[in-house]
């Protein structure tokens, strides 16, 4: 039992990473707390049930189509809600407040439109599962795995080594800096806001397909455990949220599986509050995405 | 001026009561009831105004009540919110008079207006309410509805009958009133039946993932696992399991939460071999059934649900205490519909003396094949 419990751990770790990694580039270098996050996850899983259930993509092809359009529904409600508040320089505080109210705007505009029952994929569009020594995992949990550990590879390549990632760094370290230096501001929050809607979305997508639960209120659920890991990881750390998403993932499941699994949620806060007392810089004390 | 404003009330009062005496037996008699007949829950209020009119049709048709007065019904919308339903038993006690009110039709708005109806001495009768203590409010509140511990407990004994359960493990919802009286009552009858419990496990009404806590009753190796959640979880573990290569001899056994053709839709072959007590069952095979579920077919255009059914029954309940009573008052037919013993769609009815349903022989335990739900053979 342990060797499985140490797998249901690590894919839903997985999951929390990738629903974290976007959250974790948009809160650490735009240093907005955009609570919008959450829609984008439940808009992207929508879209692709859609793109599946009426048009008849494949995966392959609904995947990728549902994350560029919701990275462009990104954009335009960044540019809507925020554009106005970062040329006033308006404090944290104010687009929180702001996100807050869009976000429960969205989600009872999905809520009318699409109801709140849950929907799922059709059965075996990821198919098959393998399994060793009593140990099984399926088709969309290696999805899962698989696409998390490319996605941050491939976003700290595009930090690290990249113009474009350099530009986006300078922008999270000073903004009034990186503008004299030359970098278009306007351009580079639109691509960091595009790059975390297409990875929530993404997310969305593949989390929708392993639980087969999607209904509009998906992302809100998410949030909490978003927060948790985004906080253990360091804000803005994108290897610190892989690592964080899968230690709590598995703190969960072996707490359900060998303490009590009413005390599995708790186990994330418990994760938290011990992290900002000992190291309120995430676990590992790299402030953000300036040194991403 | 106050003494003015009182002599002006009383002559209205009188004038109305005046107008009530003039007109008997002719008037309808005009109930009231509160559904919510928009938002996410009229998915069940709508089926019960149905439910509603389809029995409205058939008692005036068979000659109305009291000696020939036509019945009728003033419907109310909650839309699923406790004030709006407070405002619209007010209305329809202050305003309209009615002398019995129907629903509402969540146990909150309940919980909400019995106590408002309960004060000014109208009877109120739920049709959908299972909650405990529903009619605990006071001695104006009835409901037609088989509470949750009516029900799971024949399911369990029907499972422990055919299958020979021996040892299950428990699943419920920890943060859901609903879910929690749920496994409350499943832990009741699990106890009595004298079938042991391996283990208990929870999960939060929005998790999605049960992996841990299946992984953990898959090595304890029950006969079945008994599930307390509304029907969104219900697929999700059905779904988990069935990924993780539980045997199909191991039965799910679930609460009302699991009584939704949604529970197909979403889990698909999953979900086989789930075993869930009903009140009402669209395939029940006795002729009332079957006319209920023709007529309702051809008045509505889609099948009837167990609300549909609960609420058909229940105005054909009011209408034998409208006739016992002899008169459109409150208080008598509080009296009247105590007494009232019946045969409905639903099976047997008579009330117990807490005024909730005495009789839970009409519940049938169902068991999903292909993706929906069938008797139990």
């Amino acid at each position: 039992m342990l060797g499985q419990q140490l797998v249901n751990g690590f894919v839903a770790g997985a999951t929390y990473a990738l629903f974290a990694l976007g959250f974790t580039l948009m809160f650490g270098v735009l240093r907005v707390i955009n609570l919008t996050y959450g829609v984008y996850f439940s808009a992207g899983a929508f879209l692709a049930l859609a793109l599946v259930r009426n048009v008849g993509f494949g995966l392959g092809l609904a995947l990728p189509a549902a994350a560029i359009a919701t990275g462009g529904l990104a954009v335009l409600i960044d540019a809507l809600l925020l554009t106005r508040l970062r040329r006033a320089k308006a404090p944290e505080l104010a687009s929180l407040m702001v996100t807050l109210g869009a976000t429960l705007l969205l989600y009872a505009v999905l809520t009318a439109w699409l109801g709140t029952e849950i929907r799922r994929f059709p059965p075996g569009l990821v198919g098959g599962a393998v399994e060793f020594g009593g140990i099984r995992i399926s088709g969309a949990q290696a999805l899962i795995i698989v696409t998390t550990f490319v996605l941050v590879a491939g976003l700290l390549t595009l930090l690290r080594r990249t113009r474009l990632g350099l530009a986006i760094r300078a922008l999270a370290e000073n903004p009034e800096a990186a503008q004299l230096m030359g970098v278009d501001a306007g351009r580079t929050v639109a691509f960091v806001s595009f790059a975390s809607g297409a990875l929530g979305a993404a997310a969305g997508v593949l989390i929708g397909l392993e639980y087969n639960a999607i209904q509009p209120y998906m992302g809100e659920a998410m949030m909490l455990k978003g927060f948790a890991v985004i906080i253990i990881g360091g804000l803005g750390d994108i290897g610190g949220a892989l690592i964080a998403g899968l230690l709590l993932g598995m703190a969960e499941a072996l707490t359900a599986g060998y303490l009590a699994s009413t005390l599995k949620d708790a186990v994330g806060f418990v994760l938290l509050v011990l992290t900002l007392w000992v190291r309120p810089d995430g676990l590992f004390g790299r402030a953000s995405a300036r040194r991403a | 001026m106050i003494g003015y404003a009182r002599a002006a009330l009383a002559a209205l009062a009188l004038l109305s009561a005046g107008s009530t005496a003039r007109a008997q037996n002719s008037e309808p008699v005009t109930l009231g009831a509160i559904e919510v007949l928009t938002g996410p829950a009229s998915r069940y209020g709508i089926p019960i105004k149905n439910g509603f009119e389809l029995a409205l049709d058939d008692i005036n048709a068979a000659g109305g009540v009291i000696g020939g007065r036509k019945l009728a019904i003033e419907f109310q919308d909650s839309a699923g919110t406790k004030e709006q339903a407070v405002n619209a038993a007010r209305g329809l006690i202050g305003r309209d008079r009615v002398p019995l009110i129907l629903g509402p039709t969540l146990s909150t708005e309940m919980f909400a207006v019995g106590p408002v109806a309960n004060e000014r001495r109208i009877p109120i009768l739920g049709t959908s309410t299972t909650a405990n203590g529903i009619t605990a409010i006071g001695p104006y509140v009835f409901r037609t509805s088989l509470p949750e511990a009516d029900v799971v407990p024949v399911t369990l004994e029907a499972a422990q009958r055919k299958f020979g359960i021996k040892k299950v493990a428990v699943l419920y919802g920890n943060d859901d009133a609903f879910t929690k009286s749920g496994w409350e009552v499943m832990k009741v009858a699990l106890e009595k039946l004298g079938i042991e419990t391996v283990a208990t496990e929870s999960f939060g009404a929005k998790d999605t993932d049960f992996s841990a806590q299946l992984t953990k009753i898959k090595s304890l190796d029950p006969d079945a696992v008994v599930v307390s959640a509304l029907v969104e979880a219900a697929s999700g573990i059905l779904l988990e399991a069935r990924a993780q290569g539980f045997s199909p001899h191991i039965r799910f056994i679930g609460g009302n939460g699991f009584n939704s053709p949604t529970l197909g839709e979403i889990a698909g072959e999953a979900a086989d071999g789930t075993l869930v007590g009903s009140p009402w069952f669209i395939g029940k095979a006795d002729p009332a059934n079957q006319k209920f579920v023709a007529e309702y077919r051809t008045k509505f255009k889609q099948d009837p649900d167990q609300f549909a059914a609960q609420a058909y029954d229940a105005l054909h309940i009011v209408a034998l205490a409208l006739d016992a009573a002899g008169a459109a008052d409150p208080e008598k037919l509080a009296t009247s519909l105590i007494a009232v013993k019946t045969t409905g769609v639903t099976g047997p009815f008579a009330f117990a003396p807490s005024r909730d349903p005495a009789d839970n022989s009409g519940v049938v335990v169902l068991e999903m094949k292909g993706g929906r739900f069938r008797i139990l053979e």
